[in-house]
């Protein structure tokens, strides 16, 4: 273990767990897709039972950073260590293994499974996943469907499978790319709500997200990026002084 | 005599058996090329020379080492296919970043390597492979004679079809198998180990058209050059059904061995070509293919 040092105290209060354990901690790391440099020394760190942000423009390097904590792009060097293991080295298929997972911004539902295979289709990664039980509690509209090819859903509940898929597997670490994307006012709520109760089991999430109103209040820490950099870190406490600011490097 | 269409009955059964018989060696070996195909996204230029050694490998297996036909049915596939993995493991994976067009260069390379290796220490003739005793002779129908080699090869193509079908459609394996198909990268991400899936994909695949070269021995003359032309007739046949269902590839195989054979009743002179106008009549009306979907 890199930080022996575990909290005891409950992960309520944003910033209250400062000395938590280190769940994730990237530093600078730079990923290229062929030629093209995309991330330019990217540094942050998330500890258990956080959630964060990585905000941004279009093109910042947002999604493309999760994509390189899970070894999903070309070339990548700096050093990327995940529950206290470096895992720039380690094979794609086994970083999900120390408890991750992710959820891509396309939301990857497969056309040719129905809703209950797609569920079932992630490997266990660890004890403790969600029971379907559980799952189809949270989302009950996923119960009903459960016969219906994958992408016939509607695009709320292809994300809610999406989301659904990675908590049966035991991940604590939980990697979410731009899930409110495109989605009902209502079905953006019920996904707030979702990772209320995710943070209080206790996950550890990072959040690419556009829709900043969705993100501020959730959020423990915010992470500011541009040109493949992380250019600002802003906590839940400082937000509402530096909330005009924020709207001005967001361009929202 | 009871004629169909002016065509004897007898004459009329004999030819649908016959085409039913060629359909399952269609269907069985554009299953393998689908299944390839969905996952590597290489044409296994490979797969005739693969049925053809699974041909081989049964009539040298009994030559040389006295292994009888039912063992060579379990034995060669599992050989053949463990071959497959082999080149799958130390060749195409090596290329399997390039363009895919390199894979399939590479699989007709190797198609070239394994006909011409055999040619030379066998010659192009062909050899017979004996029917098994208790499979020899015919069943009379009353308005047909059935020879029972060629029902058993309808009978266990099928069931090694619907087995295939089985595996990928109902179990878990074959659950990775379809969403690999679809997006291999989102797999690993969910920790499935892609690379060893490929490799296993291939070896079954290869394993299917070894277990059609073992099943066609006794039928046709085994002789180096068997899978080359039959390879042709099922690039037409995966064509027509296209690429998008398991069902699919086994009922296209079929149709496709029963229209040849009825073609041959009625107008022999166009038997050989026959398939290769529904592939182009399919081609005008429905690119995807018969039970493809479209990109």
């Amino acid at each position: 273990m890199m930080n022996s040092t575990i909290n005891s105290a409950p992960a309520t209060a944003p910033t209250a767990n400062h000395s938590a354990r280190e769940m994730i901690r990237v530093k600078d790391l730079h990923a290229f897709y062929g030629e093209s440099h995309i991330l330019h020394g990217v540094s942050f760190d998330v500890k258990q039972g956080e959630l964060v942000t990585l905000l941004g423009r279009n093109g910042a390097g947002r999604s493309t950073t999760l994509k390189a904590m899970m070894n999903m792009v070309g070339r990548r060097t700096g050093s990327i260590v995940i529950s206290g293991q470096q895992t720039l080295s380690m094979k794609p298929h086994h970083i999900p293994r120390l408890g991750i997972g992710y959820c891509p911004e396309e939301r990857g539902i497969f056309a040719s499974l129905d809703v209950h295979e797609n569920l079932l289709l992630p490997p266990t990664v660890s004890s403790g996943g969600m029971s379907l039980d559980d799952i189809y509690t949270m989302f009950p509209n996923l119960f009903e469907r459960r016969r219906s090819q994958g992408t016939r859903l509607s695009g709320g509940e292809q994300q809610m499978l999406a989301m659904a898929r990675i908590l049966r597997t035991g991940a604590r670490i939980l990697l979410l790319d731009e899930i409110t994307e495109g989605l009902a006012p209502v079905i953006v709520q019920k996904l707030g709500e979702v990772l209320v109760q995710l943070k209080a089991r206790g996950m550890t999430i990072v959040l690419v997200e556009q829709n900043f109103r969705f993100a501020a209040p959730l959020a423990d820490r915010h992470f500011v990026m541009d040109h493949g950099q992380i250019v600002e870190e802003i906590t839940a406490s400082e937000l509402p002084a530096r909330r005009e600011h924020l709207n001005t490097m967001l361009g929202v | 005599m009871t004629m169909i269409f002016g065509v004897p009955m007898a004459v009329f059964m004999g030819q649908l058996t016959l085409g039913l018989v060629n359909g399952a060696f269609y269907a069985l070996l554009s299953l393998g090329l689908a299944v390839i195909f969905g996952l590597l996204k290489i044409v296994n230029f490979a797969h005739g020379a693969q049925y053809m050694l699974g041909a081989f490998a049964a009539l040298l297996g009994f030559r040389y080492l006295g292994i009888n036909y039912w063992l060579a049915l379990i034995l060669v596939p599992l050989v053949i296919g463990g071959l497959g993995m082999l080149l799958e493991r130390f060749l195409l994976r090596r290329i399997a970043h390039l363009d895919h067009l390199y894979g399939l260069l590479l699989t007709f390379g190797l198609a070239l390597i394994f006909e011409g290796t055999l040619v030379n220490l066998f010659g192009v003739s062909g050899a017979r492979y004996a029917t098994p005793e208790i499979l020899q002779g015919g069943l009379n129908l009353g308005f047909m004679f059935l020879p029972t080699y060629r029902a058993w090869v309808l009978v266990a193509a099928l069931a090694m079809c619907l087995f295939t079908w089985f595996m990928i459609e109902r179990t878990r394996l074959g659950a990775y198998l379809r969403a690999g198909t679809e997006n291999s990268q989102l797999m690993q991400a969910f920790g499935v180990n892609v690379p060893l899936l490929i490799t296993l994909t291939y070896g079954f695949g290869v394993g299917l058209a070894a277990f059609a070269g073992v099943l066609a021995a006794p039928l046709y003359p085994v002789s180096p050059t068997m899978g080359s032309s039959l390879l042709i007739v099922v690039f037409a046949v995966v064509v027509i059904g296209g690429m998008g269902s398991i069902l699919g590839a086994i009922l296209t195989g079929l149709g496709m061995g029963i229209i040849e054979g009825l073609t041959k009743v009625y107008y022999p002179e166009a038997a050989n070509t026959v398939i290769f106008l529904v592939m182009i009549l399919v081609l005008m009306l429905r690119p995807a293919g018969l039970f493809g979907k479209e990109a």
